[in-house]
């Protein structure tokens, strides 16, 4: 149990009208709506705690967390527990250890969906993201809802996870690939999706919040209208999901996809939301073992959705550790994180904006999951993270996979600084003083 | 490592002040050389004249590191033999620059040297 939990059952334990501190961890529940409501001012250094790789001496100011987030250690034990003491394939096992694995494995089905506002048959996990979005590529390319001419809307915010898989698609349907372009304030340019979906407008494919500029786009506004011509939603949730609350009937999607190692999950695991309507449409473009009913020498009946998304054995062990993962941030409350990250993050780009040169590439806090992406005149972004680098501050230089909002931008490339709910004020003081130096350190010659 | 050890003086000053950055009218050859992670983009030009490098110049934007790189290589390059220049190694690069490559820096260190490779090749 994390120290996290600990303090909140032991809240929970006590009497709930109560406002009331624990060391300095501020607890304040009420009742509404026949609910209890706790809420947690979070104690970032106990937090801290929970993540070993941060109690390391010498580890990096952690500023990478939009590449990848820390695990903290009741995820690791989860998974450790899994391998330690009851590992076995799910599914088909008749043994104490088989019967475990599974009960774990379709538990978290359960969390993951509530997780999400949604029904566990409408989750299906995958190895993540991008694995989620080529699996769905492929189902619609089996269906017969898209036919050459038709349109497809994305935006110019998307990663390549959406947008590789989208352009071959669009290849392959002979179908014609239009971009939702930014507003003034690296938000999307809604007026403009307002007319870019059209009733030839088959699939609108769009992120949740961007990996670059860290903005969260309205997608229940452009979903709104996608409904009304009658295209599908796709939405890729990865940056967003455990940084601000995710609903998947308030977004109105059809589709929705994240990875679980941003969230403070495992690498190689994902999960791919499918509405059951929609769902139902769609054939696994993807076979093997675990997904059949029968299978003959000419042909195969499939199993029930969503296992029949699912062949192959799947990486147990990783969605173990997801459910965990999403149990660890409901405990600590994913709104608290969100308000957290909006406060660390106005921090950063206001110190940013002190120094001169720098030019920020982040819409506003409030709308923001906690991701400033800047560029500094003299210091090309790549001996920008190298210095900082060398200072034991980790953040990315590059593209960030999202290559053609670079190019409208008209910049090669950005430094990326990411905040999450392990982040201090201390960590972006070094990450301002590095930024600092590589601009001395340039300014020297 | 500290930064005031790869950032060398000499580094910076091919960043600042990088030799031979210019498009070349009428190369015997030019090639591209594209760090497509990094957005680092430079073209290299080469005279070749009786199996002699006669010049040898670039163009384009990058890190410090790939700049600094670019205007050393082509420093070495002008008046080289073609053979020599066919002989030059990785190492003969990190050489030039000088400064300990990390391993997430290699592909900036060599670049222009894996364009002047290419140029070669198809020589
Ligand atoms: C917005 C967004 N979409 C998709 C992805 C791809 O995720 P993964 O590499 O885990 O498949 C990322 C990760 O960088 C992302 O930030």
């Amino acid at each position: 149990m994390s120290q996290f939990e600990k303090r909140v059952i032991a809240a929970e334990r006590s009497n709930p009208r109560f406002s009331f501190k624990i060391k300095s961890l501020c607890y304040s529940i009420k009742i509404k709506n026949c609910k209890f409501q706790i809420r947690i001012n979070m104690d970032i250094d106990i937090i801290r705690k929970d993540f070993s790789i941060l109690q390391k001496e010498g580890s990096s100011v952690y500023l990478d967390s939009a590449a990848t987030s820390l695990t903290p250690e009741p995820v690791l034990k989860a998974m450790d527990e899994y391998y330690r003491t009851y590992r076995a394939n799910i599914h088909r096992g008749l043994y104490r250890e088989a019967e475990k694995a599974s009960v774990e494995y379709e538990a978290t089905r359960r969390v993951i969906a509530n997780f999400i506002g949604a029904d566990s048959d409408e989750i299906i996990f995958t190895a993540g993201a991008t694995g989620s979005s080529n699996m769905l590529m492929y189902a619609f390319e089996l269906t017969d809802t898209f036919s050459e001419g038709d349109e497809v809307v994305t935006t110019i915010m998307e990663h390549n996870a959406v947008l590789l898989p989208l352009q071959a698609f669009a290849k392959r349907k002979k179908l014609n690939l239009r971009y939702i372009e930014l507003g003034e304030c690296f938000e999307l340019d809604y007026d403009q999706a307002e007319k870019c979906i059209t009733e030839k407008t088959k699939l609108v494919a769009l992120t949740l919040a961007s990996n670059v500029l860290g903005t969260i786009n309205d997608v229940t506004r452009v979903a709104r209208r996608a409904h009304e011509v009658g295209a599908l939603v796709l939405v890729d949730a990865t940056a967003a999901v455990g940084h601000v609350p995710v609903d998947v009937k308030q977004l109105d999607a059809d589709f929705l996809f994240f990875s679980g190692h941003k969230m403070c999950g495992p690498t190689g695991v994902g999960v791919l939301y499918g509405k059951k309507s929609e769902l139902a449409k769609l054939t696994p473009s993807y076979l093997g073992g675990g997904i059949i009913e029968e299978v003959t020498r000419t042909d195969y009946v499939l199993g029930e959705q969503p296992w029949s998304f699912e062949a192959g054995t799947p990486n147990i062990a990783g969605v173990i550790g997801l459910k965990k993962a999403v149990e660890y941030l409901e405990t600590i409350g994913v709104e608290n994180i969100q308000t957290h990250c909006h406060e660390t993050l106005a921090y950063t780009q206001q110190e940013l904006k002190k120094i001169e040169g720098v030019k920020i590439f982040s819409s506003d806090p409030v709308h923001n999951i906690g991701i400033v992406s800047f560029t500094l005149a003299t210091v090309h972004p790549h001996d920008m993270a190298e210095i900082l680098g060398k200072n034991g501050v980790a953040v990315r230089a590059g593209h960030h996979c999202a290559v053609p909002l670079h190019t409208e931008l008209c910049i090669p490339a950005t430094t990326r600084a990411s905040i999450y709910l392990y982040t201090t004020k201390d960590d972006v003081d070094a990450l301002i003083e590095s930024v600092k130096e590589a601009q001395r350190i340039f300014a020297q010659a | 490592m500290q930064n005031s050890e790869i950032y060398k003086q000499h580094i910076l000053d091919h960043y600042n002040n990088p030799r031979n950055k210019e498009e070349m009218y009428k190369p015997t050859v030019s090639v591209p050389a594209k760090n497509a992670s990094c957005g680092d983009s430079y073209i290299l030009y080469l005279a070749i004249e009786n199996k002699r490098i006669t010049q040898a110049t670039f163009s384009g934007v990058g890190c410090a590191v790939s700049q600094a790189a670019a205007s050393l290589l082509t420093e070495k390059l002008t008046g080289m033999d073609v053979e020599e220049a066919r002989a030059l190694i990785e190492e003969d690069m990190y050489a030039m620059l000088g400064i300990e490559i990390s391993l997430g820096r290699q592909k900036c260190a060599l670049l222009l040297f894996r364009g002047l490779e290419e140029a070669l090749r198809n020589l």
